[in-house]
């Protein structure tokens, strides 16, 4: 079980975040692939709104390939957390929160030297980001 | 320096004296640099907004209260949840408009104005118009779903809001009140040159 990686989207669709522990293979240039993630994400939610025979609860969770597994985590402010995993992990919204909650609103909302609407900068951030995803129960160092 | 990297829903306990004296003395220095309230009240409104726009995500972190459906549901999370979390005190809603676009917080007290008086020749400064600017940067940012229509890409969209003061105890009101007015909303859209 492992995680691949990880993006963090604002509201207006700049990628504040990205980081990668196990990735064999490359879409192509980082930047047309952080655009193609969000308009993906952007066009899914608005159309499993769309289709829901019920009336929706928290909208688009997740989807899996035969391969890898895509979770998404949205706040009603338009902050979007996206994690790739392997097959083997279950739901993870508690996780992707937390990464919201403990690390961007702690280490960066809160910070008021780092400017908001771009990457972040914080080594910080970076850092703690990178410990808490190596410490989950479902990332092993080996992807496998 | 290190930080605790999760806190949960605990919040830091603070001299409410050390905020109340920070907040004049933040006031007093705006009077003094613009000589004119008008423009102290601008810059009251355009703080509280940069605070408002950092000061929701920390709402929503700490409080898992999830998309407000209409601006009833808007109105109770703000007086009954925010107001409780970040100034200790619950406001009352009242004063409705017909068309559910405009109520009224009344604050029985207001503890940015514990020890002040205002002067004779500050009686147009707004002097917590701070809380003005907070309540519109949270909610500009602040996203409600809109039922989906038929267009082909469902908005998820963000409240224009606009709050001011139209009570005050500090001007011998017997209440604080603060009109809330919802204007328009912001569509969310996919960033430019995307098709």
């Amino acid at each position: 079980m492992t995680v691949h990686n990880l993006y963090l989207f604002d509201r207006n669709g700049v990628c504040l975040h990205y980081s990668e522990w196990h990735r064999k293979k490359q879409a192509g240039i980082p930047k047309e692939e952080y655009k193609l993630m969000y308009g993906m994400l952007f066009s899914i939610r608005s159309f499993v709104s769309k289709m829901s025979p019920l009336d929706m609860k928290d909208g688009f969770l997740a989807f899996q390939t035969s391969r890898y597994k895509l979770h998404y985590y949205e706040t009603p402010t338009g902050i979007k957390v996206v994690m790739n995993t392997d097959l083997g992990v279950g739901p993870i919204r508690d996780v992707l929160h937390h990464i919201y909650s403990a690390l961007y609103v702690e280490l960066v909302v809160k910070n008021p030297l780092c400017p908001l609407g771009q990457t972040v900068q914080s080594e910080l951030f970076r850092s703690r980001l990178d410990s808490y995803v190596r410490s989950l129960p479902f990332f092993s160092a080996r992807a496998g | 320096m290190s930080r605790q990297a999760n806190r949960g829903t605990e919040s830091k306990k603070m001299s409410s004296e050390l905020f109340t004296l920070t907040y004049g003395a933040l006031v007093t220095q705006l009077c003094k640099d613009y000589e004119n309230d008008e423009d102290v009240n601008k810059q009251l409104d355009k703080m509280g907004f940069n605070i408002g726009v950092r000061l929701i995500e920390d709402f929503l972190a700490r409080s898992n209260v999830g998309r407000c459906h209409d601006f009833r549901e808007t109105a109770d999370v703000i007086a009954k949840v925010a107001f409780k979390m970040y100034l200790g005190i619950t406001p009352s809603i009242t004063n409705w408009s017909p068309a559910g676009d405009e109520f009224s917080l009344i604050l029985e007290n207001n503890p940015l104005v514990d020890f002040v008086e205002l002067p004779d020749n500050h009686s147009s400064l707004i002097y917590s118009n701070l809380l003005c600017g907070v309540l519109r940067g949270a909610l500009e940012m602040a996203v409600a779903r809109q039922l989906p229509l038929r267009f082909p890409t469902v908005p998820q969209v963000q409240m224009a809001v606009e709050a001011k003061f139209v009570q005050d105890t500090l001007k011998g009101d017997g209440v604080t009140e603060i009109r809330m007015r919802f204007i328009r909303r912001i569509e969310d859209n996919l960033p430019a040159g995307e098709e």
